[in-house]
């Protein structure tokens, strides 16, 4: 049973090794990257929504601080990549750190309305504080990585859109193996004892303060982490990319994909990516019928497509076991 | 041995005050019970026991630690440990994992530890699932530790948040009316389980109970409140003869 599921997480990896081999189209593995990207940042905030339950909307300033974190770093002082990385983690987790702290002490959707004010300020800022951020003109030139030399045996250089690709899958498999890693712990059930009953939760010695301010830092150091992939990725950057409405994008791809599980953001992210060029062909119409599409989802389907999967599966095994209980009756 | 010394405890919100300059004190292995109408301040006293509430005046001591102004976090780690009125469990995970939560604060290994697997997580949380499974056997719950917990009677739910409480590894209980609502069959398993809390785990238990009849027949000592005020304290025996309490419960004969 155990060998089984190794089995298929290593059969899955290769299979998504193979992907630039088989996708010699450029557009396609671009897409592929930048998916990669908001699967990281997906399943991050999966940890403060979907695991805690607190509803956040400002994780695009996270993302974007983590990119403008390297981007500005890279660009101005040449600093290197692999340090730039954790940078724009710390930079990220600060800023989860002063946002959280006091606003992690509210409730509900004060505590979503408080993000979205912070979310604001902070793209008001990257917009207006010209002298750093060069403001709506954005930043360009960002160089790509920095290649991983070993003396005279071993370069790997990050130039090509292939080598990005497996950059991107090895920080995404990171970060997934990290959240479950989590999630299965003291601070998993931590989490979820905070989202399903807070009061609970405080009685049986949950510091649940600390544990929302925990699970919104982890949160915010992966959102960190994709801003920065995603800055060396596109190499260009402006507040555009982070504003109120990018946050709420990824809020949605946790919620349709399926909150609290760790597959959900994975499908979330994917289907939101997507869909917006699938439907690229209805022109004008295609945001219109991607919001209905989105209102659709949330109607019928509030725990998302993992949770109708899961739904059906119990119906499935519901439906045989009353079968094989006809059976039974039958012989007897 | 005091386990518990309350002096003095007084809760105000505002213009309205809770509770008024309470003292008692709560002996090691007793089982105590905390009586008054509705609104005589003694959930208020629970939140102040376990730090939900920090007194406006007065201290409360236990375990030799003075408490007063602690977190609830750091009281639940002392040995303090409350069970609501209403049934608390987490309804969508199974009764194992319930219990399992309640071992959060005997849990030392943290996130790093667990993002490595390190041998001391696994060990802490293999203990943890020993207990459980044993503290279940003892609730007559072993049966339902598979069960998600929604799914088990009302009773068993009952008694599993009793559980979750004891999974903290307390040294006294405070148990917010743990027979409401119970027929008379089921009140008198809760009875019976616990004085086998007191007998078999040692614990001190504070009760805050409605039903005279449960109070009377399980606690060795009785504080009565009124109006967030000790009127009264004593046997059993004591209580029901005393002057106060008649009137607090029934009113005066003036009122009346």
């Amino acid at each position: 049973m155990r060998y089984s599921k190794w089995l298929a997480y290593l059969i899955l990896i290769v299979l998504l090794c193979c992907v630039p081999l088989v996708m010699t189209n450029s557009y396609f593995l671009y897409m592929a990257i930048i998916i990669g990207i908001y699967i990281i940042v997906a399943a991050g905030l999966n940890v403060i929504v979907g695991y805690a339950g607190q509803m956040s909307f400002c994780h695009a300033a996270f993302f974007g601080i983590g990119a403008y974190t390297t981007a500005i770093l890279s660009t101005r002082l040449g600093l290197n990549f692999w340090l730039n990385l954790p940078l724009s983690m710390i930079a990220a987790g600060l800023l989860a750190f002063i946002i959280g702290y006091p606003s992690l002490r509210l409730r509900g959707p004060y505590f979503a309305i408080a993000t979205v004010g912070c979310g604001e300020v902070v793209r008001s800022v990257l917009h207006n504080w010209v002298d750093l951020t060069q403001g709506s003109m954005g930043i360009s030139n960002i160089p790509p990585p920095n290649p991983i030399v070993i003396g005279n045996l071993f370069t790997l250089t990050f130039d090509t859109r292939q080598n990005y690709y497996y950059l991107v899958l090895f920080f995404m498999l990171l970060t997934l193996f990290i959240i479950s890693r989590i999630i299965k712990s003291k601070a998993g059930r931590a989490y979820e004892a905070i989202r399903i009953d807070d009061v609970f939760a405080r009685s049986i010695g949950i510091n649940v303060h600390g544990y929302k301010m925990q699970a919104f830092l982890i949160s915010a150091l992966f959102g960190g982490l994709a801003g920065a992939l995603y800055s060396h990725c596109i190499l260009f950057i402006s507040p555009v990319s982070f504003t109120t409405a990018e946050s709420t994008n990824m809020v949605l791809m946790v919620i349709m994909g399926g909150k609290g599980t760790l597959i959900g953001p994975i499908v979330g992210a994917f289907l939101l990516m997507i869909l917006p060029e699938a439907l690229r062909f209805l022109a004008d119409y295609r945001m219109a019928l991607y919001g209905l599409l989105l209102m659709l989802v949330m109607i019928f389907m509030p725990n998302g497509l993992v949770g109708v999967a899961g739904s059906l599966r119990a119906l499935y095994r519901k439906k045989s076991v009353t079968s094989e209980k006809g059976v039974s009756h039958g012989h007897n | 041995m005091a386990i518990i010394e309350i002096s003095h405890l007084t809760k105000r919100f505002g213009g309205l005050v809770a509770v008024k300059d309470l003292v008692f004190s709560v002996s090691s292995g007793e089982i105590i019970g905390l009586i008054g109408p509705n609104g005589a301040g003694k959930t208020t006293v629970f939140n102040l026991l376990t730090g939900v509430y920090a007194p406006t005046e007065g201290r409360i001591n236990f375990d030799g630690v003075d408490i007063t102004g602690w977190k609830p976090q750091d009281v639940v780690k002392l040995g303090l440990v409350r069970s609501f009125q209403q049934t608390r469990v987490l309804p969508d995970i199974s009764v194992l994992q319930n219990m399992i939560t309640g071992y959060h604060c005997r849990i030392k290994s943290g996130v790093w530890r667990a993002i490595l697997r390190s041998s001391l997580k696994e060990r802490e949380e293999k203990e943890a699932r020993e207990q459980a499974l044993e503290i279940l056997d003892f609730l007559q719950l072993g049966d339902f530790h598979d069960e998600i917990a929604k799914n088990i009677p009302q009773s068993a739910q009952r008694r599993l948040a009793i559980g979750i409480a004891m999974a903290t590894k307390p040294k006294m209980l405070l148990l917010d009316e743990p027979t409401v609502g119970m027929n008379p069959s089921e009140t008198q398993e809760m009875i019976d389980l616990i004085a086998a809390i007191r007998e078999k785990r040692g614990m001190t238990v504070l009760l805050i109970e409605h039903d005279m009849k449960v109070v009377m027949g399980i606690c060795k000592r009785i504080v009565v409140l009124n109006y967030g005020e000790k009127i009264a304290e004593g046997t059993p025996a004591e209580i029901r003869s005393n002057p106060d309490v008649i009137t607090a419960y029934l009113g005066s004969e003036e009122s009346a």
